[in-house]
C-alpha cells in the first residue's frame, strides 16, 4: 500500500498528473490484492455452476462457519503483521479460552458471565505477549512461539483431555442457526461488523495509517511522535481478545470444549493474510485483500470437499498459492526492473 | 587484534548461556533422581536418549539455518514424506539393507530442502514464508499419495524395525547418529571456515555479501541440510515406531524450533551453536520423562515447555544487552 503511494508521487513529480493517476490505477489493478479478488469470484463462480450443491443455501452456512474462525482472527493479524510483528499464539489462545469456557461452565457459572470472562481472557493472554514484546523488546516472532506452547499447555492443564458438551442450545443454535431460519447465517452479522470496524481503524484512521509507517520504518514513525510500543501493545491485547472470542464461538458452535480446540489454526490464519498481499516485512498489505485470500480458500476447501476430493490434498494449492503471492511480485518487479535499466542503458547512450 | 579481542566478552557470555541449559539439565535430572533413584536406570537414561535422537537431529539443521537468520518450518513435513516414502520403499523391497533406506531419506529431505533453499535465494520470498508454503505442500503431497493408508510394522523388514533398538557397543544406532549429527554440526559450524561463514551471514547480511562469502551456496547448502537431516530423522522415526501414516510429523516443526530456542540459538541469527540445540533437544525430552517420574500431570509439559522458550530468549536479551554495553565500555576507553 505505502509502496504504492510512494511510487505514483514519485511519478506525480516529473510527469503529467493525469498520466500519474493513470499509473497508480494501472497498479493498483496489477497488484496482488485485486488478483486475488479476482481469483476469488472465479472461483466463486466456476463452483457454483460446476460443484454440485455448492450454491445452496445450506453450504452457504456450513462456509461461513467454517470461514468464521480464520476470518475473525485475520483481523487483528493483518493488522500486526502490517506493523511488521507476528502472533502464531493466537490459536493456542483459542484453545485457552475453550478450556476455560468448558471449565467455568462445570463450576455452574451462567454463559451470560462465562462469555465476557472469555474474552477478557483473551486480551490478558494478550497483555502477556504484548508486554513481552513491547516491553521487554523481545522478538515476536520467538515470544508468541513461547506462548503458543504455553497457553496450549494451559489449556490441557485446566480440562485435561475431557469435554464439556452441555452447552444451552438457545446459544449453540444462534451460532449454527441463520437469521429467521433463512440464507443468511447469524454469525455472518458479526463477521460484517467487525471486518467493517477493523476495515475502517486501519484504512481511514491516523492510527491505521500509523501501523504502516510502523511497518515501513519503525524508528522513523517513533521519531514522527507515533508510539510504536504502546501501538503494538495494543494491537496483541485485540487480537488475543478476538481469539477469546472465537474460541467461545468455535465452543458454541460444536457445542464441545476442549483443549484441543483450533490446534494449528494460526498457520492458516498466517497463511491467509500473507495470501491476501500482506508482506511479512510490514508496512504492506490491505483488509480487503485478505478478506479475498481468506474466502478463497475456505470456498476451494468446500467445493473440493464437496467434489469428494481430500481436504489435506488442498495442503497443496494452500502452499502453492502462499509461496506465488510473494514469489509472482518479486519476479514481475525483477522483470520491470531489468526492463527499466534497459531504457536507462539505451538513453545513456543516446 | 582488534576484533579478536572484542569477541572474547562475547564468546564467554555464550559460553555460560549453555552453560544454563547444562545446569537446568543437572537440576532437573538431579531432583527427579533423589525423587526416584529409577530415573538413572540404564533403561531409563537409554529411553531418554531414544527419544531425544530424532529431535536432535533436527534441530542440529533447524540451528544452522536459524543462525543464518532464517528458519526452516517444513521440517515437521518432511519428515512425514521421507517417513512414508522410506517406509513404503522397505515394504515393497524387503531386501534392501538399511543404508540404503538412510541414504533414501537424506535424498528426499535433501531435495525438499534444496527446494525451499531456492525460492528463499533466488524467488527473494522470506523463509518464513517459503517454509510455511511448503509445510502445507510436503505434508499435502504425502497425504494426497498416502490417502488414509498407513504402512504397518507387519508389512516391514525386520532389520529396519530391530535397527531403533540394535546396538553397537551398547550405544543404540540411533542415538549413534544422532550423536555424530550433532558432533559434525557442531564442528563444522565452530572450527571450519563454512561455519563461520553461516555466522557471518545471520549476523549481517549484506556485510556478509560484500565481504565476498558466498552468500548463495552457503544458504542452499543450509537449507539442503536442514532438509536432509529431516529426511534422515523421517527414517529413523519409520524404524522406531514401526507404523507410518501421512500424519508422521506433523506439528513437529514447533518441537524442533522450541528446542533451537531454549538451546540458546537467537532466532535473528548469528549467534548459539548446535551442540546447544542438541542440549535444548535433551532437556525438553527429559522435563517430558521427569514429569511422568515425578508423578506430575503431564498436562504441564506443554506449559513448562511454553515457559522455558520464553525464559530462554529473555535469557539471550539479558547476554544482548551486556555484550553491547560491553562493547560500548571497550569503546569509550578508546
Amino acid at each position: 500500500m505505502s509502496d504504492t503511494l510512494q511510487k505514483s508521487s514519485d511519478i506525480d513529480l516529473d510527469k503529467r498528473p493525469e498520466n500519474g493517476r493513470a499509473t497508480a490505477i494501472k497498479s493498483r489493478l496489477t497488484s496482488w490484492d485485486s488478483i486475488i479478488l479476482v481469483l476469488t469470484v472465479l472461483v466463486l463462480i466456476v463452483a457454483s455452476f460446476s460443484v454440485e450443491n455448492f450454491g445452496t443455501s445450506r453450504n452457504f452456512t456450513f462456509m461461513v462457519l467454517d470461514l468464521l474462525p480464520i476470518i475473525l482472527i485475520a483481523l487483528p493479524m493483518t493488522m500486526i503483521i502490517v506493523t511488521g510483528e507476528i502472533d502464531l499464539s493466537v490459536a493456542s489462545t483459542l484453545g485457552l479460552t475453550s478450556s476455560m469456557m468448558g471449565w467455568l461452565w462445570n463450576q455452574g457459572l451462567s454463559i451470560e458471565t462465562i462469555i465476557p470472562l472469555c474474552v477478557v481472557i483473551g486480551a490478558i493472554c494478550g497483555v502477556v505477549n504484548g508486554f513481552l514484546i513491547t516491553g521487554l523488546g523481545l522478538p515476536s516472532l520467538a515470544v508468541t512461539i513461547g506462548t503458543l506452547a504455553l497457553y496450549r499447555g494451559l489449556a490441557f492443564v485446566v480440562l485435561g483431555d475431557g469435554a464439556v458438551a452441555d452447552f444451552p442450545w438457545n446459544y449453540t443454535g444462534w451460532v449454527t442457526g441463520t437469521i429467521g431460519g433463512g440464507a443468511v447465517p447469524n454469525v455472518l452479522i458479526l463477521i460484517v461488523v467487525l471486518a467493517l470496524i477493523f476495515g475502517i481503524v486501519q484504512h481511514a484512521t491516523p492510527f491505521g495509517r500509523s501501523l504502516y509507517a510502523i511497518g515501513a520504518n519503525a524508528q522513523a514513525a517513533h521519531f514522527s511522535g507515533i508510539r510504536v510500543a504502546r501501538t503494538k501493545f495494543w494491537l496483541y491485547v485485540v487480537s488475543g481478545a478476538v481469539a477469546g472470542l472465537v474460541g467461545v464461538l468455535w465452543t458454541l458452535r460444536y457445542s464441545s470444549a476442549r483443549a484441543d480446540n483450533g490446534s494449528g489454526l494460526e498457520l492458516a490464519v498466517v497463511a491467509a493474510v500473507l495470501l491476501g498481499g500482506v508482506s511479512i516485512f510490514g508496512g504492506k498489505g490491505s483488509l480487503p485483500g485478505v478478506l479475498a485470500g481468506v474466502v478463497l480458500l475456505t470456498a476451494l476447501q468446500n467445493a473440493l470437499r464437496l467434489e469428494d476430493v481430500s481436504g489435506q490434498a488442498l495442503n497443496i494449492v494452500t502452499g502453492s498459492l502462499l509461496v506465488l503471492s510473494v514469489l509472482l511480485p518479486n519476479i514481475t518487479t525483477a522483470v520491470r526492473g531489468n526492463y527499466h535499466r534497459r531504457r536507462l542503458r539505451q538513453a545513456a547512450s543516446r | 587484534m582488534t576484533t579478536l579481542s572484542l569477541h572474547a566478552p562475547a564468546k564467554n557470555l555464550l559460553k555460560t548461556r549453555e552453560l544454563g541449559i547444562v545446569l537446568a539439565l543437572a537440576l532437573l535430572i538431579a531432583y527427579t533422581a533423589i525423587d526416584n533413584p529409577r530415573f538413572l536406570s540404564g533403561q531409563s537414561i537409554r529411553d531418554n536418549l531414544l527419544n531425544t535422537a530424532i529431535l536432535a537431529v533436527m534441530a542440529t539443521g533447524q540451528a544452522v539455518v536459524v543462525i543464518t537468520r532464517n528458519i526452516d518450518l517444513s521440517v515437521g513435513s518432511v519428515l512425514g514424506i521421507s517417513a512414508f516414502t522410506v517406509a513404503t520403499m522397505m515394504s515393497a523391497n524387503p531386501g534392501l539393507p538399511m543404508i540404503v533406506a538412510l541414504l533414501a531419506g537424506l535424498a528426499v529431505g535433501a531435495v525438499a530442502g534444496l527446494v525451499n533453499g531456492v525460492l528463499v535465494r533466488f524467488g527473494k520470498v522470506p523463509a518464513l514464508v517459503v517454509t510455511l508454503g511448503t509445510l502445507y505442500i510436503y505434508r499435502g503431497i504425502t497425504y494426497s499419495w498416502a490417502g488414509g493408508s498407513q504402512v504397518n510394522a507387519d508389512e516391514l523388514p525386520r532389520h529396519f524395525l530391530t535397527f531403533a533398538n540394535d546396538n553397537l557397543l551398547g550405544i543404540p544406532w540411533l542415538v549413534l547418529i544422532a550423536l555424530i549429527v550433532v558432533g559434525t554440526g557442531s564442528l563444522m559450524m565452530r572450527n571450519y571456515r563454512v561455519g563461520r561463514e553461516l555466522y557471518a551471514m545471520g549476523s549481517s547480511p549484506a556485510a556478509a555479501e560484500l565481504a565476498g562469502i558466498k552468500v548463495a551456496r552457503n544458504l542452499l547448502g543450509a537449507f539442503v541440510l536442514s532438509g536432509a537431516l529431516a529426511g534422515l530423522a523421517g527414517v529413523l522415526y519409520a524404524a522406531r515406531f514401526g507404523t507410518v501414516d501421512a500424519a508422521a510429523g506433523n506439528g513437529m516443526e514447533l518441537n524442533v524450533v522450541a528446542a533451537v530456542v531454549v538451546g540458546g540459538v537467537a532466532v535473528f541469527g548469528g549467534s548459539g551453536s548446535v551442540w546447544g540445540a542438541a542440549l535444548g533437544a535433551l532437556l525438553l525430552t527429559v522435563i517430558g520423562s521427569a514429569l511422568a517420574v515425578l508423578d506430575i500431570n503431564q498436562f504441564w509439559q506443554q506449559a513448562i515447555v511454553g515457559a522455558l522458550i520464553i525464559l530462554a530468549i529473555c535469557a539471550d536479551r539479558l547476554v544482548a544487552v551486556r555484550i553491547a554495553r560491553s562493547l560500548r565500555k571497550r569503546d569509550a576507553h578508546v
